[in-house]
């Protein structure tokens, strides 16, 4: 071979038919093609433009923070602090990622699955929250591996985390938030509410839910293959909600959570001339912080299963014998229907017999000679037996229910307990039996069918100490709405001489002795309830592991009412252990009054002195 | 011996044709990389445009006959480079597919596709017989099927495929007995089920996931997935410049290479894409006119290889773009970003106006 080629053959009309046949195929091949962009662009555009949107837009939610709760002062008792929410997208959802995720997450895979599967009627498009406040080790998996190659689905948007007081302070009151339930969202109650919403389970966040509820916004972004947000399209942002200001001094709160350090029971304090509550304690408390979330943790398996059951509010829901603090009651019953006067007297030596059974008096040797007064002062039990076998048990169930025992008192917090107020046609309705005038004996002294809790107690004596007039308690007040209180048809006679054997309990050498304040006129009441006051019951073991309840009732100052306190301690086997935590509580509101009322003069001085200065022309 | 006569005899239109789409090709790098590391792409595809053009002028302007005549000498020339590759190739995402010569990388296969054009031309210009005779045949194969392996170590089973049409379409012009297109038609049956067994898995997949692409939408089907969006929500119009979803947030893949039609397609829309379309007709046109007027066999060979090979191309990648093909990964010549398709292209219509400006000659 040189520059010469070999011998090439140079007809060429050999393939002019062939190459008519290439220029026919590739007319076919083009109009196949043509037809193939004919189909996609001029046919279905609009499916296939959807399909690029929804590569494109992303749908996130703005998570709307709840609304403070702030005290009487303005103090802020419930807060919100900034966090990080993980969230799934399910349109690039992978099943097989769901371990690995919640395995870097810390999340139990099982729930996880659950949690996906309970959103599977819920459009695509809608992302699920799969976990709430991101520790910065979480935060730094989801950065490392929300890679389109690695969990693509994975997102995070800011949110807010409820954050409550330290160590349990107002627990129960303030209640605790949570996803909505299965259960609850066929609840009327929750009916506006969608699955995946926060919403208040207990107390204020859930009596208030619609206030401190704010509305999620939506944000729709432009994203590219990666993930990463390129221009935001749209934004409805967040409404947040409302902050709530309730009548609780937390000053109070701290006090009367103190004073119950490392017991069982309740605290309540209202405000008798308006209802207002100012404290309302119940032990053991529980840190809402704990499992507050969208998901709970364990912690919350172990509080629904400790013996305690801390997550009962008692100062709403522990209804028990009140024992002595009913005295003022079924004596304020037997002055109002005249079953003893002035002169009644009772001699006491340690117990009495009443159809053909023996009563002991809590003194063993006795009281000796003992009048309405002395019968409050010392709480003689031998007197009450006769004032409860005068009056009759029907006419004690009238003044008790008038007192606010034995049905709810209507304060703003759900689940609130009723207690009992034994009557005749109560044991009839309820055991189909005829009441035995014996039963009346125990009712006399807070025994027997009668239970109450510590809120009504310190309702009933807040309405007694303002001489039959009661305020409904509340934690927050309406300004719309002006509620009258409720008169109870008293001889305001009869009530003062209740009120003045309450000063001698704590101020005459009575049973409340240890609620004594020096210069601050305290009335109160103590009271010992035995849990079992069934005799075949305490010759059991188990009524002898029981130990008596504690009980104190106070207000001051007597003559005009501010404050009303009722302490439980359960245990605490007699009501004068139960006498300085009313006392504490009743002196931090004094004392604060004191120091208010300090501010306020010095204040007003320095108004009242003329400015010095120059002398103007 | 055959001598052109002047600048005008060359095919104008033809070159005129090839740079417009060039200019359309650089124009969709550019909107398709804008902020990405590719950003630099485009002018580096204007350079090698140029470049071709020069490699075009000297393709044209060594007479054909010569090159026809050389044939065997590049074939080995050929052979020995791909070998080379398999030896000392660089790696890209584990295929060795490049020479390195300094900065440069060139793809060997991408060159040899004008080895095997002159060298089927010199075998089928040299034949006595009016048809193609069974030894012929197995020659023919043979020698094209010798790279198509080494191609396909490397693995580029794209590539080695666009071998085939330059073959096909030599033997389809020399002619066959009816008896031979039974027996080929036959063998092709038995091979077609054992080439399965010979096909990579990644091969097997995407194979798989062209004939149902929504079977696994966020794995092999995303390409064809992807792309048929990006073709369909261009509408009749188009989303314009730099503004197809698709392509500018990286949904498309690959959109400055292998699915620059789909991006295209995105951006300029129905009108866009037949305007397109045509523009590539025309020019595969022109190539076909060139063998007709060809002055010997040779110049059929070599323009209708050149022809069927853009075709095949053609074809396969806008097939592509539309799920109408499986993702071969071969690009789209003339618009596909890369130096030595650009450069093969050029040369290979070089040669085409090689033959157009000797066709008075005789």
């Amino acid at each position: 071979m040189g520059d010469t080629p070999p011998i090439l053959r140079d007809d060429t009309k050999f393939a002019s038919g062939k190459i008519a046949i290439f220029q026919y195929a590739a007319v076919a091949l083009f109009l196949y093609l043509i037809s193939g962009f004919w189909l996609l662009q001029v046919r279905d555009p609009e499916y296939y433009s959807e399909q690029a949107d929804r590569n494109r837009i992303k749908s996130l939610p703005i998570l709307a923070p709840r609304g403070k709760i702030l005290d009487r002062d303005g103090r802020v008792v419930v807060d919100n602090h900034a966090a990080f929410t993980l969230i799934l997208s399910r349109e690039n959802l992978k099943e097989s990622h769901l371990y690995p995720i919640a395995q870097g997450l810390d999340l139990d895979y099982e729930r996880l699955q659950r949690r996906l599967a309970s959103f599977r009627s819920r459009a695509r498009y809608e992302p699920i929250i799969v976990k709430d406040e991101l520790t910065p080790g979480e935060l730094a998996f989801v950065e490392a591996h929300r890679d389109p190659d690695t969990f693509p689905e994975m997102e995070l948007i800011p949110s807010f985390r409820r954050l409550y007081p330290d160590n349990g302070v107002g627990a129960h009151l303030i209640g605790y938030v949570g996803e909505i339930s299965e259960s609850e969202l066929n609840l009327a109650e929750f009916a506006r509410y969608n699955q995946g919403d926060v919403i208040g389970k207990a107390g204020l966040e859930r009596q208030y839910n619609d206030i401190l509820m704010g509305v999620d916004g939506q944000r729709r972004v432009v994203v590219d293959n990666r993930g990463r947000h390129r221009e935001v399209i749209a934004m409805k942002p967040a409404v947040p909600g409302k902050s709530l200001q309730i009548t609780l001094d937390l000053d109070l709160q701290v006090v009367a959570e103190l004073a119950m350090e490392n017991r069982k029971g309740a605290v309540v304090a209202l405000d008798p001339r308006n209802g207002e509550v100012l404290a309302l304690v119940s032990t053991p408390a529980y840190d809402p912080n704990k499992f507050a979330g969208r998901i709970r943790s364990d912690d919350w398996r172990l509080l629904l299963n400790n013996p305690d059951v801390p997550l009962l509010n008692r100062a709403i829901q522990a209804q028990l014998a009140p024992g002595s603090t009913i005295k003022p009651f079924i004596a304020l019953a037997a002055l109002e229907t005249g079953a003893i006067d002035d002169s009644f007297r009772v001699y006491c030596n340690g117990g009495a017999t009443f159809y053909g059974r023996y009563f002991k008096c809590h003194v063993r040797g006795g009281h000796g000679m003992v009048d309405l007064h002395k019968g409050i002062t010392q709480s003689c039990d031998v007197f009450f037996y006769h004032v409860g076998n005068r009056t009759g048990i029907d006419a004690i169930a009238r003044y008790a229910r008038e007192a606010g025992f034995g049905s709810k008192t209507g304060i703003d917090l759900t689940s609130e307990a009723e207690g009992v107020v034994p009557s005749s046609e109560w044991k009839m309705r309820n055991f189909r039996q005829r009441w035995h005038a014996g039963e009346t004996i125990s009712v006399a002294i807070g025994q027997g069918a009668l239970t109450v809790t510590p809120l009504q107690l310190a309702y009933a004596f807040g309405g007694l100490a303002m001489g039959g007039v009661w305020h409904r308690p509340h934690l927050v007040r309406d300004p719309n709405r002006q509620e009258r209180p409720r008169f109870a048809q008293i001889n305001p006679a009869n009530a003062a001489k209740v009120v003045a054997g309450l000063y001698g309990v704590v101020n005459e050498g009575g049973t409340g002795v240890r609620a004594h304040l020096p210069g601050i006129s305290v009335c109160g009441k103590t009271g010992t309830a035995q849990l079992a006051s069934n005799e075949l019951l305490r010759s059991s073991t188990l009524g002898q592991t029981l130990k008596d309840n504690a009980w104190f009732v106070g207000f001051a100052p007597c003559e005009s009412p501010e404050i009303v306190v009722a302490a439980l301690y359960e245990s605490g086997e007699h009501g004068n252990v139960a006498a300085p935590i009313v006392r504490d509580v009743i002196k931090a509101y004094f004392d604060k009054k004191a120091r208010q009322s300090q501010a306020r003069m010095l204040a007003e001085a320095r108004r009242a002195v003329p400015q010095v200065g120059p002398v103007r022309p | 011996m055959a001598k052109y006569r002047s600048l005008r005899d060359l095919g104008w239109s033809l070159i005129v044709i090839t740079l417009v789409i060039s200019a359309v090709g650089i124009l969709q790098i550019y909107s398709a990389t804008r902020g990405t590391v590719w950003e630099q792409a485009w002018w580096k595809q204007a350079l090698w445009v140029a470049a071709g053009l020069l490699l075009m002028w000297i393709a044209a302007s060594i007479d054909y006959h010569t090159l026809v005549g050389h044939a065997f000498v590049y074939y080995f020339v050929a052979l020995a480079a791909l070998v080379l590759v398999l030896v000392v190739g660089r790696t890209v995402s584990g295929a060795k597919r490049w020479l390195g010569f300094g900065p440069f990388y060139l793809q060997v296969s991408e060159f040899v596709k004008i080895v095997i054009l002159l060298v089927v031309a010199r075998y089928l210009t040299e034949l006595r017989t009016e048809r193609l005779e069974i030894r012929d045949l197995v020659r023919l194969v043979g020698l094209v099927g010798l790279p198509m392996a080494l191609v396909m170590k490397q693995p580029d089973l794209g590539t080695a495929l666009t071998y085939l049409p330059i073959l096909a379409v030599g033997v389809f012009l020399a002619g066959l007995r009816w008896k031979h297109i039974v027996v080929i038609l036959l063998a092709l049956a038995v091979l077609l089920p054992v080439s399965w067994l010979i096909l990579q898995d990644y091969q097997k997949t995407r194979l798989v996931s062209f004939l149902d692409p929504a079977r696994d939408p966020l794995g092999s089907g995303y390409q064809t997935i992807q792309s048929k969006i990006a073709v369909g929500s261009g509408g009749m119009w188009g989303k314009g410049v730099a503004r197809g979803s698709q392509t500018q947030l990286r949904f498309l893949p690959v959109p400055h290479t292998d699915f620059i039609f789909s991006a295209f397609a995105e951006e300029h829309g129905f009108v866009g894409v037949v305007v397109l379309l045509g523009l590539y007709f025309v020019l595969l046109m022109q190539i076909v006119q060139n063998a007709q007027t060809a002055p010997d066999r040779a110049g059929v060979y070599v323009s209708m290889g050149v022809g069927a090979l853009l075709l095949f191309h053609v074809l396969v990648n806008i097939g592509m773009a539309v799920g109408r093909m499986p993702v071969t990964g071969i690009p789209l010549p003339l618009m596909s970003y890369g130096g030595s398709n650009v450069w093969s292209t050029f040369l290979m219509l070089g040669l085409v106006n090689n033959v157009r400006l000797r066709r008075f000659v005789s």
